[in-house]
């Protein structure tokens, strides 16, 4: 039953953070949002072990250890996002992943 | 000796690379380059170890078997796979000796120092991937992959090209998180990642089937396959050239190869027909879409990056011929080894492309494809190595590249695919014609000398030189050795009918290239007669290419790549599960 109950919010902590990858502008609320959406994964990690409880365990250790690496991943991941937004502000001024001229409008100028 | 290979040949990269962060300075170039020739003499030794064995090489970490431990594996897919990253590296770690050097007077500088580390990084996370033997494990080189290129994108410190290496951070980490939560679904459902124990597991249950679709699209969120490209033309544009050379011809094949891993290996049984037609429409569209792109491109290394979203579309053509409809799975056949044989000529290739290009930029300060011309006459060497590696991207015999085209073209007629057929023999034909214009370009004679704003050591020519006739002569390794094809498969590749058959799409690609390509076309290659009538057709050929053109910009926006990768997820899973 607690197994449903937690799958269940990861997978609305996925979607939410699903949601928020797409609609964020701000590189930074993006980086946060695949925390968000991170954490749900991680807790569908946690579902699976309890669910693959056998031998007298709690829960499957599997899954934890798998779990344990994809954390630090997700920092590694998060500090290196983090490291390259400060750099693109130091640089720019600004922080936003909006690209430069599209293509159709740098076109507009060939012969 | 043979299993104990496979352990070195991650761990010689790495402890390179922890030397060489240790050691710093002047010295990580030379123990960088060191470790070259080691990696290179591991992996041609695991080449050679696993045609001594029968199925695949094994090291077992620890000594515990799977499930409980961790294996990896090499087979022969593996070991090719190992051998021309090897010989890439090596060609590139030679090239960019130039490029990467301490000025005089420091001790050490910033982009030289990421560059050799990150350079045996990524080689180390490469050869993870291809003996991975679970799930996790290629999750975890994924990872260790993506992290060592991202940097790449930015060596220079600009501001465009941190927001490239941004853009690409991100989209690759929603890849990974969708690949991550497709290994918990298998995980629960069967209680192995292990590839070999996994393979006998998975059946058609609903959770697999997401877990599939999931790590599927993920994958071709990593791989840059339209229409999930928004990332890859400003990053490896942007890159300095050694950087995008490994970008552009190992990087995204690490994440195509764990795709191949998880469709031919794990879930070979589960794909119907309807998934592998799709898989193989967006490469097709991938083709049609970028060829044009890279055709209507004003710089040279725009366009080189656009012909590799083309040729990653060219890869994904073998899933629906290696179908084997009768028995319902994918099998390793002709189809096959020929999309395996594109991405190792590909990899090569492109890579002495993008050398070349750095050449070019090199010696006359800037890349414009309008401004080549004369640079032929100044440098005819870069120019040479240009033309060659061009022409073993087209698919000239005997280059590997025509070897592929060759066995997906038999596997199509062989299964009465027409379709793909058509697709394959486009694709050359597009291939064909933007490098004809660049060609073209760089071959004609300018009003006045070129310029030359520096003077190139001859290793750096040597180096791509060597590359793309490594490339151009593929089509004569014995490849029925590694792969389960027969040996007169690819036999003879230069005789006069294979010759004249592979004219006909540089034909095609010259005409396409006079009605699409940017810019006018140097008079010398357009017949006096017919002008105007040319320029009517160009001005109609256009018309699409400009539909093209902003269909592109529209998907190259964040909202709707990431909506697209959640529209294919879906598709995916209606298509493996509409094939039950």
């Amino acid at each position: 039953m607690s197994a449903t109950v937690f799958g269940l919010c990861g997978a609305v902590a996925a979607g939410l953070g699903l949601y928020g990858v797409i609609t964020e502008a701000q590189p930074l609320r993006k980086i946060l949002a695949f925390n968000v959406f991170g954490a749900g994964v991680f807790l569908i990690f946690g579902v699976v072990a309890r669910r693959g409880a056998a031998a007298g365990f709690s829960g499957d250790p599997v899954p934890h250890a798998l779990v344990i690496t994809g954390m630090v991943v997700a920092f590694a991941a998060t500090a290196m996002a983090v490291a390259l937004l400060l750099r693109l502000f130091n640089a720019s001024g600004t922080a936003t992943l909006d690209a430069d001229t599209t293509s159709a409008e740098r076109d507009s100028t060939d012969t | 000796m043979g299993p104990s290979l496979l352990v070195l040949s991650i761990a010689v990269p790495i402890v390179g690379l922890l030397l060489a962060f240790v050691v710093g300075g002047r010295q990580v170039e030379r123990i960088v380059l060191a470790t070259m020739p080691i990696g290179l003499a591991i992996a041609v030794g695991v080449a050679v170890a696993t045609r001594q064995v029968d199925g695949p090489l094994v090291y077992l970490l620890g000594g515990w078997e799977p499930p409980l431990g961790v294996a990896l594996r090499a087979d022969g897919l593996s070991a090719v796979m190992m051998v021309t990253t090897a010989v890439v590296m090596c060609a590139i770690g030679v090239f960019a000796r130039a490029d990467f050097v301490v000025p005089e007077g420091v001790a050490e500088a910033r982009a030289p120092f990421a560059f050799w580390i990150l350079l045996l990084a990524i080689w180390a996370a490469l050869n993870t991937v291809f003996l991975g033997g679970d799930l996790f494990t290629l999750y975890v080189a994924l990872e260790l992959l993506t992290f060592a290129a991202v940097p790449l994108v930015s060596l220079d410190g600009r501001a465009e090209t941190l927001q490239a290496a941004l853009r690409y951070l991100l989209f690759a980490l929603l890849g990974s998180v969708l690949y991550l939560v497709g290994t918990a679904l298998l995980y629960g459902a069967s209680g192995t990642l292990d590839i070999v124990l996994l393979s006998r597991l998975v059946g058609p249950q609903p959770g697999t089937i997401v877990a599939a679709a999931l790590m599927t699209v993920g994958l071709l969120a990593k791989t840059a396959l339209f229409p999930l490209h928004l990332w890859l033309p400003s990053a490896h544009a942007g890159a300095p050239a050694p950087a995008s050379a490994v970008l552009s011809a190992l990087v995204v094949k690490g994440s195509f190869f764990i795709a191949v891993r998880l469709w031919f290996d794990v879930m070979p049984a589960l794909p119907g027909p309807s998934f592998v037609q799709l898989l193989a429409a967006l490469g097709a569209a991938a083709v049609l879409f970028c060829s044009v792109m890279a055709l209507r491109q004003e710089r040279l290394k725009l366009m080189i990056a656009y012909s590799t979203l083309a040729q990653i579309g060219y890869l994904f053509l073998m899933f629906p011929l290696a179908y084997d409809a009768g028995a319902t799975h994918l099998a390793r056949g002709e189809a096959f080894t020929g999309g395996i044989l594109q991405a190792m000529s590909h990899a090569t290739a492109k890579a002495a492309m993008f050398m070349a290009a750095g050449l070019i930029y090199q010696a006359l300060g800037h890349d414009r494809i309008a401004g080549l011309a004369g640079v032929g006459r100044a440098r005819p060497v870069t120019l040479l190595a240009l033309a060659l590696s061009g022409l073993a991207l087209i698919g000239v015999p005997p280059s590997g590249a025509y070897a592929a085209k060759r066995l997906l073209l038999e596997a199509a007629s062989d299964t009465t695919q027409w379709w793909w057929t058509v697709a394959i023999q486009a694709g050359g034909a597009l291939t064909s014609s933007y490098v004809l214009l660049l060609l073209a370009h760089a071959a004609g004679a300018a009003p006045e000398p070129a310029k030359l704003r520096a003077r190139v050591p001859w290793t750096r020519e040597a180096a791509v030189l060597a590359l793309a006739l490594v490339s151009l002569l593929l089509g004569f390794v014995p490849w029925s050795a590694y792969f389960p094809i027969s040996p007169q498969a690819l036999s003879n590749p230069l005789t006069f009918e294979t010759l004249s058959s592979a004219l006909w799409p540089i034909l095609a690609g010259g005409g396409i290239a006079i009605l699409l390509g940017r810019g006018t076309i140097p008079s010398a290659f357009m017949p006096g007669v017919g002008v105007a009538s040319v320029d009517r057709m160009r001005r109609a050929a256009l018309m699409p290419a400009g539909w093209i053109m902003r269909i592109d910009d529209a998907l190259r926006q964040w909202p709707t790549a990431v909506v697209a990768v959640l529209v294919l997820a879906t598709l995916f899973g209606i298509a493996i599960a509409a094939g039950r």
